[in-house]
């Protein structure tokens, strides 16, 4: 394995409750190359935001195999930038200085990232608004400028736009797409809108629950910027809908 | 006239007329007072007419015994105040962040805390006799519950999120407390220090009307002796006055250090 940036092999998860078990993950082999927008799809209970957490460093107790760069993950760190479906900004602070949170604003070198930053996810002139003063989307791309200002290694997305309106949605769509265009971040994105993970992802992982295991990964070849409407970007939801129906079948047939 | 202005205007009035609005009971009040007294309708012995309270004021003023008594008094409530609020926001801090020190201190201060503040007074008395200590001690003492407890139920309100947050941005320990537990602590804190204050300045007026040789309590029960009510009210007006003065200031800085909090304004 060259340059895998994620290598994820047979990898298990188990929930201990007082008397039960619940296997939350099972056998989970995932490579993911430097540069590369994964999307994650499945129902709900599927273990995609587990999976996330794993790979976050968030949660340690898992078996099997899972390597970032090759090296065991001790623990959630800057070198794994993670959005979460809220924008969970601190509130005492405004745009600017929730983006630099630790790191000094009067540091000319953060100073001039953050601002470079705030140009990437278009807050311009929000600078110094508080987050009570932001629409949901705006505070999602602060978040965001959060995250990439640590330069991640990859950026791990959990439902990030699930809150958000249609318009609202499409329009971070894009901006996700402008940042990994200009950043090449590798992108672990995990959704439950199939359009979205179609639009994103130039490959996708659908699981299916019960326990979370990978019931295919469907490579997305189309150019970029896509149009949701064409007929190869259609061909290829038809195909993730088409597995999803085997998945419903199987459940069903429990 | 410009546009703009006429638009303000009629805001900067109605501002005005708010706060003349607060206004009207009190200075009524003091008018049917001052009206009432002069024609003989109420005991100008119990009810000095505001008239001749001003006129006590004056004469205290202009022989320099307010002054050298209020000095006194706000030395004893700053030094108080800064020991027990000082003692209860360290301890609330320790207790608020370590689990165990909470086990092994909590129990102790709640048991203290249930004992009626002033019920200790006479006990503060016959330690330390009725010297500085004892008064210091007893606003001390009032001063450390409430900013002890505020700080920490403060700390422990960190929202479990934001805690999530700091883990992901790789925050170590210090940085978790400096960045993110203690800016969730602040409306807490100041919550405490609001009340602390109010504490700290009963336990002033009590020690001072109980056992005391200066200040401005004691210029009141010893005007009390002599059945000069006049006195006794100009020493309850500057309690009063210097009362809401701290409230404002510490409200003041609430406004400023909370600019950033939603919540509902009224």
């Amino acid at each position: 394995m060259s340059n895998s940036i994620v290598s994820i092999n047979q990898l298990s998860k188990t929930f201990h409750t007082n008397k039960d078990q619940v296997q939350a993950l099972r056998n989970i082999n995932l490579d993911i190359q430097e540069g590369e927008f994964i999307t994650v799809i499945g129902p709900s209970g599927c273990g995609k935001s587990t999976l996330l957490k794993i790979i976050a460093g968030l949660d340690l107790d898992y078996q099997g195999e899972f390597l970032l760069e090759g090296k065991n993950v001790k623990g959630p760190g800057i070198d794994k930038g993670y959005i979460f479906q809220e924008p969970r900004l601190f509130p005492w602070l405004n745009v600017e200085r929730n983006i630099a949170a630790d790191l000094n604003i009067r540091d000319p070198k953060v100073r001039e990232k953050v601002d470079e930053l705030i140009n990437l996810v278009k807050l311009t002139g929000f600078e110094k608004s508080y987050p009570r003063e932001l629409s949901g989307g705006m505070a999602q791309r602060v978040a965001i400028a959060r995250a990439l200002l640590r330069n991640p290694k990859v950026l791990l997305l959990d439902e990030p736009f699930g809150a958000l309106d249609a318009f609202t949605r499409a329009h971070m769509q894009e901006v996700l797409l402008d940042i990994w265009k200009k950043n090449k971040t590798t992108m672990i994105f995990v959704t439950h809108d199939i359009d979205e993970a179609v639009f994103l992802g130039n490959r996708i992982v659908i699981l299916k629950p019960r326990p979370g295991s990978i019931q295919d990964i469907v490579p997305v070849v189309l150019p970029i910027p896509r149009k949701k409407t064409s007929e190869s970007f259609q061909e290829i939801r038809l195909q993730v809908v088409n597995e999803f129906e085997k998945i419903e079948a199987l459940q069903s047939a429990f | 006239m410009d546009g703009s202005s006429v638009e303000l205007s009629p805001r900067k009035n109605s501002k005005l007329v708010i706060y003349l609005l607060g206004a009207v009971l009190p200075v009524g009040a003091l008018l049917l007072w001052q009206v009432f007294g002069q024609l003989g309708y109420i005991s100008t012995m119990l009810f000095p007419t505001p008239a001749t309270i001003f006129g006590a004021f004056i004469q205290l003023t202009t022989s320099g015994l307010l002054m050298e008594h209020f000095q006194i008094s706000v030395t004893r409530m700053v030094i108080g105040f800064l020991i027990g609020g000082g003692l209860g926001l360290l301890f609330g801090i320790v207790v608020g962040l370590s689990k165990p020190v909470e086990k092994a201190l909590d129990p102790t201060v709640q048991m203290i805390r249930m004992i009626p503040h002033l019920a200790v007074a006479p006990l503060f008395i016959l330690w330390l006799g009725i010297g500085e200590e004892s008064k210091v001690l007893l606003i001390a003492k009032g001063a450390f519950f409430p900013l002890y407890i505020n700080t920490y139920l403060g700390i422990r309100s960190v929202d479990n999120k934001l805690f999530e947050v700091a883990r992901t941005l790789g925050f170590n320990r210090w940085k978790l407390v400096r960045l993110l537990v203690i800016p969730s602590a602040v409306p807490n804190l100041l919550l405490g220090l609001r009340l602390s204050l109010g504490v700290s300045w009963v336990g002033l007026v009590v020690a001072e009307l109980m056992a005391a040789t200066s200040g401005i309590g004691y210029l009141m029960s010893d005007a009390r002796q002599f059945n000069n009510t006049p006195v006794v009210f100009v020493g309850i007006a500057i309690f009063a006055v210097v009362g809401v003065f701290t409230d404002t200031v510490v409200r003041l800085l609430e406004k400023w250090l909370l600019r950033w909090k939603d919540s509902y304004q009224g």
